[in-house]
């Protein structure tokens, strides 16, 4: 009842100066917005970032040679990883779906008068499974064709439209270095991420590439995929252990090999784009602060205003909780109004940034419950001040007020 | 009843204390009309309002009927501000931007009285004001704004009605009409205390206290003339 008649009161003044009370609120509608849609902004660009990712395989297990420490060491300089290993893993390691050894060089392609540089992966019959490709027109290489060295190559999506155009390439030769090579189907496109082009690059047999091509004895990674998730941290440690037999590691000295997993690449990225996100949000909440500081500001302006009639209600027998929850209320109203309105602009301004950028955005609940629980908790606290002030008025001085 | 005894009341003004009142004692006992006169600087403000509570005696004791306002709690003083007393002000004191039916309503929110509307509505009645509920202040004129204020006052059935020069802003007729609802009131048991330096209103009394320099100069009670 009482606290109905206080709402009354606070809303009667706010609005017999809707210009002023439209002023204050505006430092909390931009904060909110720009809260809003700054994690809007972030989120976006997280999930956009981890579903490319995802792309290439989270429960993927990955084995290069070299020591984890000497991250710089080019994997091309370490020859200890052997296409022999590959086989041990899939042959003794239970609970995987699969494994793919690789081989990579940048080479030149030639088809006709064309020429393009790109990647040449040499790698295993289950690689297409294992880094989630699909193949669009024609087929991948078999276990067969690996075991007898073929020449024949499947081109990626890029490839396929720097040498081919739109005419259909299977069953065409390419020269890879300068020999002949089959191809026999072309891979969907993935997309481009911002750093590279996964669909810029072609696959042959691996023991193609190293013994016709590259001239290799070593691999450069094996890729090893899980059947589950919970699973990677046990297949990790069978991998390590296998590996570390064949290699004739003894106990206390370090692996010629690591062995990561590339969720924890997926995390750190996550844990990145995350970061981001709380930078752009705190930089907005920094605006919502300044908000809540005009709130405070308006209500010192409006309580020094108002002594005559904080001095008439307490002739007439308010309380001092009583003015102050009149005040905090009227604060809090402002906020609330601000608040209610920032969550509106700044749904508008996402929508519009992820319609003219060409940006995801995502406004998740939890954001609007953030900015708008914060905006109302700014009205309480920088209305609290003021609030009190008021209350503390000695009432014969408040009455006398002119 | 109102009883004080040796009340006092110094202010700082500056650095310089100015005695208001010095050692009054007074009492007043439930049904009479009073009318506190005297020059301004005499102190009769400062002992309306320290009647009223708005204000706290320096030194001496005041009991409203049985409370001793000066060990009461800001909290118990607005409720006795509420519910004992009710105070009209020379300027009127209301509040702008609410009606004047809402102006009288306020009391009884903050007393948290139900049906606070209709209680509201007969105090207007009761001053001859029901048809103006709906005006705000600024569209009524200074006597209607009186009677509104008075109407606030007196509806919390207060024991003791107090009044800052009620006529001070008001033409000699509108003034007249004022006195009346007063000595209606009055003649209906409530205890009424009038700051007036005007001759004629304080002798539509029944005493006059004359205060003089923060004391009582003359107290003047015309009781016994009235067989």
């Amino acid at each position: 009842m009482l606290i109905l008649d206080l709402f009354k009161m606070a809303l009667r003044s706010l609005i017999a100066n809707t210009m002023r009370t439209f002023l204050t609120a505006l430092g909390m509608i931009i904060g909110v917005a720009s809260v809003i849609s700054m994690i809007s902004i972030g989120e976006g660009a997280r999930q956009q970032t981890l579903s490319t990712i995802e792309k290439f395989g989270t429960n993927i297990i990955t084995i290069k040679p070299g020591r984890k420490k000497n991250r710089h060491v080019s994997s091309d300089t370490v020859k200890t990883l052997m296409l022999s290993d590959a086989e041990a893993i899939e042959k003794n390691i239970p609970l995987i779906t699969g494994v793919a050894a690789q081989v990579y060089r940048s080479a030149q392609l030639k088809y006709g008068s064309k020429n393009t540089n790109t990647t040449v992966r040499g790698t295993g019959e289950q690689y297409l499974k294992l880094s989630n490709f699909t193949i669009e027109r024609g087929r991948y290489f078999s276990k067969e064709e690996v075991r007898s060295i073929r020449k024949v190559a499947v081109i990626g999506s890029t490839v396929l439209k720097n040498l081919f155009g739109d005419s259909n390439a299977i069953g065409k030769k390419i020269k890879v270095s300068g020999n002949n090579y089959l191809i026999i189907g072309s891979t969907k496109p993935k997309g481009a991420l911002s750093w590279f082009d996964p669909d810029d690059q072609i696959f042959i047999p691996v023991t193609t590439a190293q013994k016709r091509l590259f001239g290799l004895h070593h691999i450069q990674s094996i890729d090893v995929q899980a059947k589950k998730m919970e699973e990677l941290e046990a297949i990790k440690k069978d991998i390590d252990l296998l590996l570390r037999v064949r290699h004739g590691i003894h106990e206390g000295e370090d692996s010629d090999f690591h062995v990561q997993n590339s969720s924890q690449w997926l995390n750190s990225w996550g844990d990145a784009a995350k970061t981001f996100t709380y930078l752009l949000g705190g930089i907005a909440g920094i605006s919502l602060l300044v908000g809540g500081i005009g709130i405070m500001n308006i209500m010192l302006v409006s309580i020094t205003e108002r002594t005559k009639e904080i001095g008439i209600r307490m002739a007439i027998g308010a309380k001092k909780r009583e003015i102050m929850e009149q005040f905090l209320i009227e604060s809090v109203l402002i906020s609330f109004i601000g608040g209610g309105l920032g969550i509106l602009l700044g749904v508008i301004i996402s929508q519009t940034v992820s319609k003219i950028g060409g940006w995801d955005t995502i406004v998740s609940t939890q954001s609007i419950i953030l900015a708008f629980g914060f905006s109302v908790g700014i009205g309480i606290f920088f209305g609290f001040y003021p609030a009190r002030k008021a209350a503390n008025l000695n009432p014969i001085d408040a009455l006398r007020y002119e | 009843m109102i009883e004080i005894k040796n009340l006092s009341k110094t202010y700082l003004l500056g650095e310089i204390p100015v005695h208001a009142i010095t050692d009054i004692s007074v009492r007043i006992n439930p049904g009479e009309f009073v009318a506190i006169m005297g020059p301004s600087g005499s102190g009769k403000s400062t002992l309306l309002n320290l009647l009223g509570c708005l204000d706290l005696p320096s030194s001496g004791t005041y009991f409203l009927e049985d409370f001793n306002i000066k060990s009461l709690k800001p909290n118990k003083l607005a409720e006795v501000r509420n519910k004992r007393i009710g105070f009209v002000f020379q300027n009127f004191n209301l509040l702008p931007r609410a009606s004047a039916l809402e102006n009288v309503e306020l009391p009884l929110i903050y007393g948290r009285i139900k049906n606070s509307r209709k209680i509201a509505l007969e105090a207007l009645k009761s001053v001859g004001l029901s048809e103006r509920s709906k005006h705000r202040p600024n569209e009524l004129s200074g006597g209607e704004r009186q009677r509104v204020a008075i109407a606030r006052a007196i509806v919390n059935k207060p024991a003791i009605v107090l009044a800052d020069e009620p006529t001070g802003n008001l033409d000699t007729k509108t003034g007249k009409d004022i006195m009346d609802i007063f000595s209606r009131l009055n003649d209906e048991g409530t205890t009424i205390i009038i700051v007036t330096h005007e001759r004629d209103i304080a002798g539509l009394t029944n005493r006059t206290i004359k205060m003089l320099d923060g004391n009582i100069d003359q107290d003047i009670s015309r009781m016994e003339l009235i067989p």
